[in-house]
């Protein structure tokens, strides 16, 4: 079990568990990112700025950290 | 006639709602005025053959867990627990065709609510083109409600859902899921009901392209900064000539005005008083249509959730996020087109954050009151043999603007609007040419709005500096030239009183009356900072005029220029942003609290300022 936040651009994985912040847990959940999803990390922001994740036809930039920790199964 | 049905606009943000909404209302649109509620919602009216239906935009929401203000409203309106809105006969659901799953899921908690529903399917044509199929029919008969496909930004199809509102052919959806169903539960509905009607789009190949370049570290950075450097530069000089226009007509029409009318209180008040004031109004206008213009570009077409992406570490570090870039760019060109900007940032403690750095920015009001005071005062020299001193100075002085600002937003952040963490995420929609109709919409709704509420306060304002300015008359001798009886009135003027009066509270920054007078004047606006001195002194009012710097340069010291510099980089010295901030904010509350804020900042540095350089 890995932290979708270390994950290398390009990596695709399914979705274990989403925790942190209740209110920021229940929104990446409600824009699709629920456990059992595949997802993959489309590229990251300069700086260590967020990153952008992708599920369907759904593409998300999302902001990684102590408030929302995504954890994944290994690179699929 | 019976009162009209009133329909609730719901969707998810970014599904093309608000374009949808302007398709079908148009210019039928007025701002829903409820006490107590800091964004108000859009009202639009369709009528047909004498029957009304009421149609009122509602924040986007993902379900019924709000993390914002905005989206607490919505879900409020719907259960009918807002105190003042009153919970809406039915509800729109506009669901995007070619992502329906956050939709549906939205769909399932909507059901619990016992509303009737109308599903708008938008992006049917993104479907088509990436040859996916969509069954609207299908869905329909799934949900057991009215689903009407349509192409908001083309117009196609909003004639049905204009006839299918207007024919009362609601229906209560079943509630599909028990109302405690988890989330995942509800999407792994979702997704049941989305593979049966939908076979899924290919990605964009285009958007995919387009990102590669403009999310990329080096070229995206880059031309984020060539967009935004674009923005900015197109605010403050395009807007120039539609300015200067304003001006010459306001001119025109104050000069007439002379001609016709002998009574000479009557003649000032009407020139002076009504003409200016009104057109202190008006000449916010072309800056305000551009920027709304440019930002409703920007969003529609899918460029700015991608700004916002890029420059959120940056504006992280003050607490903001990537969108409070926008208004607090938008603001070094004028701070009222920034602060309307800002709605484009959802969170309510981040707008509100950001609104109060906004007045901060050096806004294009200061810089002839920089102008003429740099050039008066600080010597034309150079450091290092090669920069100007004065430019440095200038430069010194956006920055201060500009770093206080966002020092203010952080402390706010976190202080008065600290809790409730809400993420950064941001949904990139695929890029698209947006609707002219819509934006053009979005321009008039939004300066109409300007006019009628913080216009009113403007022309008020400008009628009350009149007064102060101009009575009680002034006794001119026979034969004085006109710019003498200018200057023998505003000394004996109450405006004169009142700088005599509160010169005290300025003595400590070392400001006599008159530069007194002219600080109180700058509080109609900056810019009347120049014409102010220039009347006092009897000299040519043009800032880049030789005569008032000289008297300038002779009459105070440097040290006295610097303090004045230093008050005018921090002080809310502007009646219309405070009007416009009002207006955003929903109470004065706000605008009083960015003035104390900055008028303790600009005090005190400038005592500082005054002290360390003499």
């Amino acid at each position: 079990m890995t932290s979708l936040h270390t994950c290398p651009v390009g990596t695709k994985c399914r979705i274990l568990s989403i925790d942190g912040e209740q209110s920021c847990v229940r929104r990446v959940m409600e824009l699709g990112l629920v456990p059992g999803v595949v997802c993959t990390v489309e590229r990251r922001a300069p700086f260590g700025g967020p990153i952008e994740i992708s599920t369907g036809m759904t593409r998300l930039g999302v902001r990684l950290g102590s408030e929302l920790r995504i954890m994944i199964a290994g690179a699929e | 006639m019976s009162a009209p049905l009133r329909v609730a606009v719901v969707g998810t943000p970014n599904v093309g709602k608000s374009t949808l909404f302007n398709e079908l209302t148009g210019l039928q649109q007025k701002v829903g005025n409820f006490p107590g509620v800091t964004v108000e919602p859009l009202i639009g009216r369709i009528t047909e053959g004498g029957e009304t239906v009421e149609l009122i935009d509602l924040p986007g929401i993902y379900g019924f867990s709000p993390t914002s203000e905005d989206e607490k409203l919505t879900v409020d309106v719907l259960r009918g627990h807002h105190g003042s809105i009153p919970a809406p006969d039915a509800v729109l659901l506009v669901m995007n065709a070619a992502s329906p799953d956050k939709c549906l899921v939205l769909f399932s908690q909507l059901a619990s609510t016992g509303l009737p529903v109308v599903v708008a399917s938008t992006m049917v044509d993104t479907v088509k083109a990436g040859g996916g199929t969509f069954d609207d029919i299908g869905l329909g008969h799934r949900l057991a409600v009215p689903v009407v496909p349509v192409v908001g930004r083309k117009g196609i199809g909003v004639g049905d859902l204009r006839d299918t509102l207007m024919q009362h052919a609601w229906t209560i959806p079943e509630a599909t899921l028990d109302a405690s169903a988890s989330i995942e539960d509800r999407f792994a509905w979702a997704h049941e009901v989305s593979s049966e009607v939908l076979l899924a789009p290919r990605r964009d190949k285009r958007t995919e392209r387009l990102d590669a370049v403009l999310l990329h570290p080096v070229w995206g950075t880059l031309t984020f900064l060539i967009v935004m450097g674009l923005f900015f530069q197109s605010i403050f000089t395009w807007a120039q000539p539609l300015m200067d226009l304003i001006d010459s007509g306001v001119g025109m029409l104050q000069s007439a005005a002379k001609d016709r009318i002998d009574q000479p209180l009557l003649q000032s008040f009407v020139t002076n008083g009504i003409i200016g004031g009104v057109g202190s109004v008006i000449v916010f206008l072309p800056q305000i249509l551009l920027l709304n213009l440019l930002v409703t570009f920007l969003e529609e077409c899918g460029y700015l959730a991608r700004a916002a992406f890029l420059v959120d570490r940056a504006m992280g570090l003050f607490g903001l996020q990537g969108r409070s870039f926008i208004p607090l760019l938008g603001s070094f060109a004028c701070a009222i087109p920034g602060i309307m900007s800002a709605r484009i940032i959802p969170s309510y403690r981040d707008r509100m954050a950001t609104i109060m750095a906004t007045p901060l920015m050096t806004c294009s009001a200061r810089l002839p009151v920089y102008l003429l005071l740099i050039s008066a005062i600080i010597p034309a020299t150079s450091v290092m043999g090669v920069v100007s001193l004065q430019a440095l100075v200038m430069a010194g002085l956006y920055g201060a603007g500009a770093l206080s600002g966002l020092l203010i937003a952080l402390v706010l952040k976190r202080t008065l609007f600290r809790g409730g963490v809400v993420p950064f995420l941001i949904e990139f929609p695929p890029y698209r040419l947006p609707s002219a109709k819509s934006i053009g919409v979005t321009m008039v709704n939004r300066s109409m709005d300007f006019l009628k509420t913080a216009g009113t306060v403007i022309l008020a304002f400008s009628v009350a500096l009149w007064i102060l300015t101009e009575l009680p008359r002034a006794d001119v001798p026979e034969g004085t030239t006109e710019i003498e009886a200018s200057r023998l009135q505003i000394e004996q003027s109450y405006a004169a009183d009142l700088g005599r009066t509160l010169q005290p509270v300025f003595a400590p920054l070392g400001f006599d009356w008159r530069l007194t007078l002219g600080v109180l004047s700058s509080y109609a606006a900056r810019e009347t900072f120049v014409s102010a001195m220039g009347q006092i002194y009897a000299a040519d009012v043009h800032e880049t005029d030789a005569p008032l710097r000289k008297v300038l340069s002779q009459r105070y010291s440097i040290s006295v220029g610097l303090s004045l510099l230093a008050f005018y980089v921090f002080a809310l010295q502007c009646i219309s942003t405070m009007a416009i901030m009002k207006r955003e904010t929903g109470s004065w509350k706000w605008p009083a609290l960015a003035f104390v804020i900055t008028f303790v900042l600009a005090y005190g540095s400038a005592w500082i300022v005054g002290i360390l350089s003499s």
